[in-house]
């Protein structure tokens, strides 16, 4: 075991927290969630001009074979600057499932447009009756041809507005197998809106959408794995991104206890506040250490080793940041349910977080039935 | 960063399980395991099994006999000692006074008492908590009077933990009423045997004889047995509560607690069904042993850093609350899972020769008992609320 970061990950970690601090302040944050698109392509090409989308692909496709650890440190950085960027939709997610899946052909026209910001991706999985069962698909597809024509709804897709790529999930008649679809094929119907913490996500309907005999990423009927595990990356980043959120909230909640003065001196004085200060900070620690688990749990070649660890992630950091979240809004007063302040938004996302790939209650259930097996 | 045990320290892991599994005697084992009364040789041999191994101090420098092991690998034979029933080593000398000690004592001190300390000649135990002063410790007024070449002491002291075993206590007193009352405070190291001192036990809330008062009446105690200087004892007190924090946490034990609650709930049953089955009570286990995993890295993470800073910080804090809270939840989940078979009190079931029938499960007779014992720990070494205090001041500048 070594808790130690390497070099280049320390280096890392700087360049990230400089960037976030000098190029992605508050309010210019603030006003992009609320642009057309909701995000900067000038953000997406700064991070390619960082490495940061390179960063988990093979180097002979252009990445910098990174693992789960190094997205750990991206994420914890951007939840601190509560980056709007489709960095989890586009590189952790899709980029995972096509470094693990993708033909070589496949990988070299994508994981390098992906390495360079020129195309961004989305995974178009989740349907609406289905919640957060990942096994549970009714979009179908049908041989044509040498090819594939595809039908059904996807629901609250991430980075949907915005992809150039959609990876479809589509059950054939040997199961589930995994589609790429340009968005702007014929068929496809995409509704964009707005998501509570200012990100982007889309509705997605396919209706007979053509596809030829290449855009199957992996073997037919074997899709399941492959996307579990592209989630369970997106788990890891997600619970990294909840650590560097409630980090933020944290040091903004103890600032305000040390400066906001009540009955004639700074509320951080009473007792009841410093306690609930100290839960806020131990409930961090703690998961921080669960995400740390995840990030390293994440690469496990082991599928039910890895998913345990994902779920308990998940469910752990969910409560905490749940906590965390609250109790940074309680004590800001009435400071902390305005739209003016950071911690409204990092509440929101904290919140959004939680119910994103499986909430609180549905990893609690996957984690709690493992100790029928055991 | 890895998480994952190298080839090394997975070598080391079976290096130490083939001792403690090779060596631990089976009759104290069964003992720990079956939650049976402990005597105090059952610790003392324990103890000078490990010293003969040479691992009788893995938390101590090799310098003072100990084996400088790593945070990891200190956490492996903690996981090691739990799994197999080891007795726990008890904190007061090797945890508490030791370290002390090491950093505030003379050589002759050192000399004489660290080696019987980690070979097992010596049990010790702790003199700080008075009826007057527990949380507000430094208002303590057991007395000693300097008289040049040796202290005359009076007072009381209590909570004193298996103070019936010992040869020696540890003891906060008060030296000097002058300025601050932190300041006049003096470590003194007493020997049980001298005349004047008389420990009276207090029965626990299981029956138990675990603790006592200790009362001082113009007890001589040279002053060669004083550590380091006088009226600075309370820097020596604060430095020994760091070290006590740190061990507390107890995240092996915690670990061998969950698995044998995972095995009662196995089981016991309900309608039939193996408790297990019921979600409502798994959902239970499965949110005790999230925050445990959540603990042992945290464990980890701090001892680690501990190791390179050489001294226990206010970090220890969130240990000792975090382990302690997860021992509680535990041994109240053991509990609820036994039903109405929680009930049944038999002191007598806990002495390992009874041959008895028990009531119910033959697991079932201590934990009723445990899960009452056990609401201490977020009591002792500081309560809760005290390490909250110690965060607030120390880490958060509050």
């Amino acid at each position: 075991m070594d808790f130690n970061y390497t070099d280049e990950q320390n280096a890392l970690r700087d360049t990230l927290s400089r960037y976030i601090a000098k190029d992605y302040p508050f309010e210019a944050r603030r006003a992009l969630a609320k642009s057309a698109e909701g995000f900067s392509r000038d953000h997406w090409k700064q991070f390619a001009d960082l490495g940061l989308l390179a960063l988990p692909f093979p180097e002979e496709f252009g990445g910098l074979s990174g693992n789960a650890v190094d997205t750990m440190l991206v994420m914890e950085a951007f939840g601190r600057g509560l980056v709007l960027e489709p960095y989890l939709a586009t590189v952790v997610v899709a980029g995972h499932l096509i470094r693990d899946a993708g033909s070589a052909a496949q990988k070299e026209a994508i994981l390098s447009a992906i390495a360079g910001g020129e195309r961004m991706l989305a995974l178009a999985h989740y349907e609406r009756e289905a919640r957060y069962k990942v096994s549970l698909v009714n979009t179908a597809a049908k041989q044509d041809g040498a090819g594939w024509k595809l039908s059904g709804g996807k629901g609250v897709v991430l980075g949907g507005n915005a992809a150039d790529t959609l990876l479809v999930t589509a059950n054939t008649g040997k199961g589930l197998s995994l589609f790429l679809v340009d968005a702007k094929s014929a068929g496809v119907a995409v509704r964009s809106y707005m998501t509570q913490d200012g990100g982007r996500a889309a509705e997605i309907a396919l209706d007979n959408v053509a596809v030829g005999k290449d855009a199957l990423v992996g073997p037919e009927g074997s899709a399941l794995p492959l996307v579990e595990r592209a989630l369970d990356y997106g788990i890891a980043a997600l619970c990294a991104e909840a650590v560097g959120i409630m980090a933020a909230l944290d040091e903004a909640t103890l600032e305000y206890l040390k400066t906001r003065k009540q009955f004639g001196q700074p509320i951080g004085r009473f007792q009841a506040l410093q306690h609930r200060m100290v839960d806020m900070v131990i409930a961090t620690e703690q998961a921080r250490s669960m995400a740390m688990m995840a990030a390293v749990k994440a690469d496990s070649p082991d599928a039910a080793e890895r998913r345990r660890a994902i779920s308990a992630a998940k469910t752990y950091i969910g409560q905490q940041a749940r906590f965390v979240g609250q109790q940074a809004v309680q004590l800001h007063g009435g400071m902390g349910v305005v739209d003016e302040l950071n911690v409204s938004h990092y509440f929101k996302r904290l919140t959004m977080i939680e119910l994103t790939f499986g909430n609180t209650d549905h990893h609690l259930g996957l984690f709690s039935d493992t100790l029928l097996a055991a | 960063m890895d998480l994952n045990y190298t080839p090394e320290e997975q070598a080391f892991r079976a290096e130490v399980r083939a001792f403690v599994t090779g060596h631990l005697p089976a009759d104290i084992s069964a003992k720990v395991k079956h939650g049976k009364r402990l005597a105090k040789d059952d610790f003392v041999r324990w103890q000078k099994i490990l010293h003969q191994k040479g691992w009788g101090a893995t938390m101590w420098p090799t310098k003072f006999g100990g084996t400088g092991w790593s945070a990891v690998q200190q956490h492996i034979f903690e996981e090691e000692c739990a799994e197999a029933g080891a007795p726990l080593q008890l904190p007061f000398g090797l945890k508490m006074v030791a370290p002390v000690i090491m950093a505030f004592g003379n050589q002759a001190q050192k000399d004489h008492f660290l080696p019987r300390i980690v070979d097992g000649s010596d049990w010790w135990c702790q003199g700080y908590s008075e009826p007057g002063s527990g949380s507000d410790l430094a208002s303590l007024k057991t007395k000693a009077e300097n008289k040049g070449d040796h202290y005359i002491v009076n007072g009381q002291k209590t909570w004193n933990t298996l103070g019936q075993y010992a040869d020696w206590i540890f003891c906060l007193v008060r030296t000097s009423s002058e300025g601050r009352q932190q300041e006049g405070i003096s470590f003194l190291l007493i020997d049980m045997k001298t005349p004047g001192i008389t420990v009276r036990p207090i029965i626990m809330n299981d029956g138990e004889h675990e603790i006592n008062e200790v009362w001082f009446e113009d007890v001589r105690v040279p002053a060669q047995n004083l550590v380091g200087e006088e009226n600075k004892g309370w820097t020596y007190a604060k430095f020994l509560l760091g070290h006590e924090r740190t061990g507390i946490a107890g995240v092996g034990r915690s670990k061998a607690a969950l698995k044998h609650l995972k095995e009662i709930a196995r089981k016991e049953t309900s309608a039939g069904r193996p408790m297990i089955e019921d979600a409502r009570f798994r959902d239970r286990i499965a949110q005790v042993e999230l925050e445990l995993m959540a603990l042992e890295i945290t464990n980890m993470r701090v001892l680690s850093a501990e190791k390179e800073k050489k001294a226990p910080g206010p970090e220890a804090s969130i240990l000792k609350i975090k382990g302690s809270e997860i021992q509680q939840a535990i041994a109240e989940l053991q509990m609820q899972a036994l039903g109405h078979y929680a009930l049944p009190w038999l002191p007598e079931a806990l002495d390992a020769a009874w041959t008895g029938v028990p009531v119910g499960a033959d697991y079932v007779t201590p934990l009723s008992g445990h899960y009452f014992n056990y609401r201490k720990t977020t009591i002792y070494g500081g309560s809760n609320e005290i390490q909250k205090n110690i965060i607030a001041q120390m880490i958060l500048g509050l």
